[in-house]
């Protein structure tokens, strides 16, 4: 017998959809310039935000997102059933000392870039499956501290082609609630690990891509929906090149998105910033999220929208030994009712 | 004219560099060009052809890693000359003390002035 909850092959939907109650959002200097600069709470203009590390100053942006989050929903520590985060650094430590400070019953997460619609995904099942009234999400990524896990230390000056992405710097976190007044999350779609063989760590759009491609047609296909129903269906971190081909590959499974397919890493830098194919990373779609997509829904510029976290599953070792690199994608429906 | 050469030979160099990364889309990292130049540039130094293009160049031919390549081939030769076939494993590295040496000092002292600002 099918799960009571389960449509199709890979989606949920919720009986009574949780509402974000709050979101809050915190970015460095450059995403502060970009065109998305006024939707975030806070824009920090130094890379260390005042700590002795990139590392630890990741780690403040995340706690005081997370806490920003919890000012604006009227809620303390103790109102929180559990916490969901996650980050890009190894052992997800920029999620570990946060939940360390905070001290909420903790479940860290790894998806790579997806991890803030993991987080969504798995937070409104909490609730609507009866386990939390309150979840906190959040997840984060910095330029620097990105750049010395996966590639090289920024010292090094090495050069980017221009299919690199540029990591955002920024922590996204919101509050779910089973009840409460804000956009409501009705779907998730949990994706499969896709992987076409792109090996170039340099480009990591088109290593998502193929992922991102899966599972909105999956969405479509499992709530038997035309890409209409939504007024924007947007990607984590695909960049330009990675969203143009994630378009094909929609396209080509039968579905025109086109004129309302974005991506959050392209949405958060301009074009003067020269950052080539867009931002990336984990704090990418949470705070794009957390920011602009949130204030959207609420001044009802969207009723209703499609947000696909995209990850891409390498690791620097994995690299190095010539694996190609895996792409996922969640997707989490968000609606303003 | 020494200027000249300096500019145009020590500037090809860097553009046989660079065009390894750019048409291989980054997939010949820096690393790469990094072993790729020193192994060459002691092949070419050992079969005799660098030292004429250090002679027409100067720094141009000497400064890029090629020329950290010929440093250890001739160092090597030298080497042998003066302490037979021990002299071959460190003649290289003793030629080349000086440029080590100063990259390690002037690494250290940039790390203890500076903080990167990412």
């Amino acid at each position: 017998m099918a799960a009571p909850k389960k449509n199709g092959m890979q989606t949920v939907w919720f009986q009574n959809p949780p509402v974000i109650i709050a979101t809050a959002s915190i970015v460095g200097y450059r995403e502060g310039e970009g065109p998305l600069g006024k939707t975030f709470d806070l824009v920090v203009q130094d890379t260390y935000y005042g700590e002795k590390t990139w590392e630890k100053a990741e780690q403040r942006m995340l706690q005081e997102a997370m806490q920003k989050a919890l000012e604006k929903a009227g809620l303390q520590v103790k109102d929180i059933d559990f916490m969901l985060a996650g980050d890009l650094l190894n052992q997800i430590i920029t999620a570990n000392f946060t939940a360390r400070v905070l001290g909420i019953p903790f479940l860290g997460l790894y998806g790579a870039c997806s991890t803030m619609y993991e987080g969504l995904a798995l937070g409104a099942m909490l609730i609507d499956g009866g386990f939390a009234e309150k979840v906190l999400v959040g997840s984060s990524s910095h330029y620097n501290t990105t750049e010395r896990q996966y590639r090289f230390p920024t010292e090094l000056g090495n050069q980017r082609p221009m299919t690199a992405q540029w990591t955002v710097t920024g922590a996204g976190a919101a509050v779910l609630a089973r009840e409460g007044s804000g956009p409501v999350i009705t779907h998730a779609t949990i994706g499969k690990v896709v992987d076409l063989g792109q090996g170039d760590s340099m480009n990591m759009g088109a290593a998502m891509a193929p992922a991102a491609a899966d599972t909105i047609t999956c969405h479509l296909q499992d709530t038997a929906r035309q890409p209409d129903y939504y007024d924007l269906i947007v990607t984590g971190d695909l960049g330009a090149y990675g969203k143009k081909l994630a378009e094909q590959l929609v396209t080509q499974y039968g579905y025109n998105i086109s004129d309302r397919f974005t991506d959050c890493g392209i949405l958060i830098y301009s074009a003067a910033q020269d950052v080539h194919a867009g931002g990336s990373g984990c704090g990418c779609s949470a705070v794009v999220t957390c920011g602009y997509l949130i204030d959207s829904l609420k001044t009802g510029k969207y009723k209703r929208l499609l947000g696909i976290g995209t990850g891409a599953l390498l690791s620097p070792c994995s690299v190095q030994q010539g694996e190609t690199v895996p792409g996922i994608g969640h997707a989490v429906v968000i609606e303003m009712r | 004219m020494q200027f000249f050469w300096a500019f145009v030979i020590g500037g090809a160099l860097c553009v046989i560099g660079q065009l390894l990364m750019d048409l291989t889309s980054y997939k010949f990292t820096p690393a790469h060009v990094l072993v790729t130049f020193v192994s060459v540039g002691a092949v070419i130094s050992a079969v005799g052809l660098y030292q004429p293009l250090v002679n027409l160049a100067g720094a141009g031919a000497t400064v890029p890693l090629t020329g950290f390549g010929h440093l250890l081939a001739q160092g090597a030769l030298n080497g042998v000359k003066q302490n037979g076939l021990l002299g071959a494993f460190s003649g290289g590295v003793a030629a080349a003390a000086a440029g080590i040496t100063a990259a390690v000092v002037f690494g250290y002292l940039a790390a203890l002035t500076f903080r990167p600002r990412g």
